[in-house]
Order: structure tokens, then sequence, then C-alpha cells
């Protein structure tokens, strides 16, 4: 399980696992799942439409991912879910003419859709990390008022906190965590990581410092008993990541309903 | 009507059912919208999508018919989710979330088992984009009848839908139960939703449901006049869209066509962009 070809798969998931959990928190925080399915899936068209014109499909991913993070934040102030569902249609639609227009095959969409961890070089290792560095800068420094802005919109507001820049900014980094994770993990398996993990640990944990961590960790225990699971029984990583996140939000829920029940004489 | 369309497309045998379930899944599709977009569930509108795939997929390693899978997938993950979510509102999104990443997870798995025993490739690509000239003629009167019982149980239960939509409250102190409400809706959108993503795709299931429907209600005041615009502009949407990408293979010199799913959703975009351009035109003058 440990040979020299599955070290880069355990790195990558490891990575994306710390990232998806802290920037998951805040998407399950502020009510932004959809979006945060819809940018890696968009993410999905732009490397379609690299390939076409001959570009590096990373450069597609970040270009489009942004893009649909700052289309949503800037459009999407009331109704951002019609906003965003407009916004994922438009750039699956374009993915689609990309495709038909460039004649790309199949198992690179599958790869792109439900990850192929297997084949993650040392190179794209090192944009991980790197990522994880910035995202985990970026996270400290807007974690006081992100938190604030996502429990009362309206008092961080009046305190001066500057709330539309605020969301977008976190939409840009819930893109660029897309964008790298996508490639490596895939797109479905990458939205599975940022929703259910971080709801889980949002039931169970008080305080924004433990949720944080106890997001993370619940991350990590996901994907790395998946890997453990794909490599046993050969099926593809997607399916474990995302049976094990459901069963932590299920696992989770049914604690705190049975501690509350408990509470209750 | 040759300076619309090219030659051939009358005579064309995959034309006729394209243009006929096409207009039959738009309709309800715009139908069921208005209350999606009232409601504000688009996402679990596009979440059903992917769990109807899970079906899909199921149904093609069974060898059953697949708008069976679809039918149950989405029944079941639209109950899951309303079960899931319903204790508070707020949370209704990350329910939602987890349903969808679990649903995503099994396609993964039945696909890998669908394409190790059968050797079938194109599957994904054909549940994702599915494309309606490739819908066979033996669909059209299951899914036909699939969309008339979807619109019949929209009908019936629109009163308690919409009074406990626009106010719970109200609601339910005339005696309306917004769980049991809830559920009836939810299967009603499954069934739409698991129906259009077979017929036309996920991508185009997704942007019929929002786009006319969201385009009609910035137009409209009532919800009846909504439904009514909403349902002209979806059905516009696609045979629009299916004559333009029909056409569109005699644009290029190299003769390759622009899929209808890029289609349909340029035509939704100018809709949904005439309709905002619209009520801000008036508003500026009222």
């Amino acid at each position: 399980m440990f040979e020299p070809f599955m070290v880069n798969a355990w790195l990558a998931g490891t990575l994306v696992a710390v990232v998806s959990g802290a920037v998951g928190l805040f998407v399950v925080e502020r009510h932004r799942a959809f979006a945060a399915h819809a940018i890696p899936n968009g993410a999905f068209a732009g490397a379609a439409g690299a390939t076409l014109v001959g570009a590096s499909s990373l450069l597609g991913l970040v270009v489009f991912a942004v893009a649909a993070a700052l289309g949503v934040a800037a459009l999407g102030r009331r109704r951002n879910d019609v906003v965003t569902a407009l916004a994922l249609v438009t750039m699956l639609a374009l993915g689609a003419a990309f495709l038909a227009a460039s004649g790309a095959y199949e198992p690179a969409i599958d790869a792109l859709l439900f990850g192929e961890v297997l084949g993650v070089s040392r190179g794209e290792v090192v944009a991980l990390a790197l990522l994880v560095v910035g995202a985990g800068a970026v996270l400290v420094l807007v974690f006081r008022p992100l938190l604030y802005a996502s429990l009362s919109e309206e008092v961080a507001a009046a305190r001066g906190v500057a709330v539309r820049a605020l969301d977008a900014t976190f939409l840009v980094l819930v893109a660029i965590t897309a964008a790298l994770a996508v490639p490596v993990v895939g797109a479905l398996l990458t939205f599975a990581l940022t929703v259910g993990p971080p709801a889980a640990a949002r039931t169970l944990a008080r305080g924004p410092g433990r949720a944080l961590a106890l997001a993370a960790a619940l991350s990590l225990a996901c994907v790395w008993a998946a890997i453990a699971s794909a490599y046993l029984s050969g099926w593809p990583i997607g399916f474990f990541v995302g049976a094990y996140a459901a069963v932590e939000y299920v696992a989770a829920r049914a604690a705190s309903a049975w501690r509350e029940g408990r509470a209750r004489p | 009507m040759h300076w619309l369309v090219e030659p051939g497309f009358w005579s064309n045998p995959v034309v006729g059912p394209a243009l006929i379930l096409g207009a039959v899944v738009a309709a309800v599709s715009a139908a069921v919208g208005v209350v999606v977009v009232v409601r504000g569930q688009s996402f679990a509108g596009h979440a059903l999508t992917d769990v109807a795939m899970a079906g899909g997929a199921g149904a093609s390693l069974v060898g059953a018919t697949p708008l069976v899978g679809f039918l149950l997938a989405g029944i079941v993950g639209g109950a899951s989710i309303e079960a899931a979510g319903a204790e508070r509102v707020r949370d209704r999104d990350v329910a939602t979330g987890v349903v969808l990443g679990g649903a995503a997870g099994l396609t993964a798995l039945l696909l890998y088992f669908v394409s190790s025993s059968t050797s079938a490739t194109g599957s994904t690509q054909s549940v994702l984009f599915g494309s309606v000239f490739t819908v066979s003629p033996s669909v059209v009167p299951l899914g036909v009848a699939v969309a008339a019982a979807t619109l019949a149980t929209l009908f019936g239960v629109r009163r308690p839908l919409l009074l406990s939509s626009l106010s719970p409250e109200l609601a339910a102190a005339r005696g309306v139960r917004p769980r049991v409400v809830s559920l009836v809706f939810v299967v009603v959108l499954a069934a739409s939703v698991a129906l259009s993503a077979l017929v036309i795709g996920a991508i185009l299931s997704t942007a019929l449901l929002v786009g006319p429907a969201s385009a009609a209600l910035r137009v409209s005041r009532g919800l009846v006049g909504a439904t009514v615009g909403a349902i002209v502009a979806g059905v516009a949407a696609v045979e629009l869209g299916i004559v333009a990408s029909y056409d569109s293979f005699y644009w290029s010199a190299a003769h390759r066509s622009v899929p209808v799913s890029a289609c349909v959703v340029a035509v939704v975009l100018v809709e949904v962009a005439a309709s905002a351009g619209w009520s801000r035109w008036r508003r500026g003058r009222g």
C-alpha cells in the first residue's frame, strides 16, 4: 500500500484533504454548498477549453474557476442559487462545445470528473503544497472577519467589514482550491470533501477553532480511508470518498441527536 | 421555412422525436421550475440530476430500462434530501450536498462496474451531456406519460404548495402540513428532473428548470402568468436550440455541429438577460 507509486497519491490526498476541510468549514457556514459544487464542475470546462487552444489544462482550470467565482460573487447577491445554477450550466455547455470541437476522448473526461489519484506526479504534489501554504495564509488573514460575516452579515457590515469583497475573496479561495484539486482527485470528489466532513465537524464541535481542527481531521480520515479502501478493492476512489463523507455526516447528526436527547430529561 | 432550417431537417428521422420530447420535457421543467425558484431549491433541482445518473448507471448494469433507474434513484434521492434537511431550512443545502456527494461516488462505482463488465464506452458522456438526438423513439410514450403524471400532481397540490412556499406560518394556520407538502413536491421535482436528465442530459435539465422560470418570474407579476411564460420560454429555447444545433453543421467548413446543449443554454441565457434588462428598464421608468 505504500509502494513508491502510491507515495504521491498519499501526499496529494493528504494535502487536498487538509485544504478542503478548512475551506469547506466556511462553505458550510456560509451556505455556499451549491457554489462549491458549481465551481469545480465549471473548472472542468476550462480544462476542455485549454486542450482546444493548446494551453495547459491547469491554466484553463484556474481561469474558469476564478471567473465562475467572481461571476457568482458579483451577480448573486440575492437569489444566489439561481445565478449559481445558470453559471454552472453555462460553463458545462461551454465544456460540451469545446469537447465537440476538439474531439477529446472520454477517459480524459472520466479522469477529470472522478479523479485519477494514482496519476499524480511529483510536480503536482509540489503545486498542491504551495496551494496549501497560500490558502492557509489567506485563511489566517481573513479567518476572523470571514467568521464574523458568516455568522451575521448585517452586523459585520455595520461594523465596517467589507462584506462583498470578503465574499469574493472567499469564493476565489474556493476556486483556486478546486482548480488544483480537480486534476488530482476529480471534480466530484473535491466537492464531497468540502461538504461532508466539515458539516459533520460543525454539528459536533463547539467553537470555530475546534470545528476547524475537527473538519481537517475528519477530512483526512475520509481521504486516508478512501485511498486504502480503493487500493485494497481496486474500486474507484471517488466512491469511497463520497460514501465515507456521507457516513461521517450521518454519524455526526445521529451523535448530536443522541446527545440532545440525553441532555433533555 | 428555408431561411430558418437547413435542408433535410424535416425528413431526418431523429428530428421528430427530438422536437416532441424536447418540448414536453421543457414544458414540465419550466412549470416545476417556477416553484423551484420561488422556494429557492435550485441546488436540489440540480443535485437530483446527478443522483438520477446513479440510477441510470445502475439500470444499465442490470439491464433495466434507463428511465426506470433514473426515476427510482431520483425519488429516493429527493426523499433523503428532504428527510435529512427538513428540520432547519438553513441546513438544506448541506443535506443536499451530502446526498449529492454520496450519489456521485455511487455513480463512479457503478460506471466502473459497467465499463469493466461490458467494455461499453461513452456512457459517462451520454449520461452527463445526453443528446436529444440520440433519444430512441420508444421512450416517447413512457416519457410523455411520466410528464403528464408530474404536471397533474403539481396542478393538484398547487395551492398548499404555493402557500407553504410563500408563507409557512399562514399555511400552518390553515392546516397545511409543510413536511407532507415538501415531500410531495420533492417527488414531483425528482420525477421531472429524472425525465429531463435522461432525455436531454444533466446540463440542459438544470438549465431548463431554472432559466425560463427565473426569466418569467422577473417579467410577470402573477404566478399563473409566470408559469405560462416559463413554459413558452422553455419550449422556445429547446426548439430554437435544436434547429440551431442542426443548422450549425452547415455553418463551418469542417462540418462539426455545435452540441444541442450549448445551443439551448445560449438561448436560455439570452432569455434571462433580456428579462433582467426588461425589469430594470421598467423599474427605471416607474
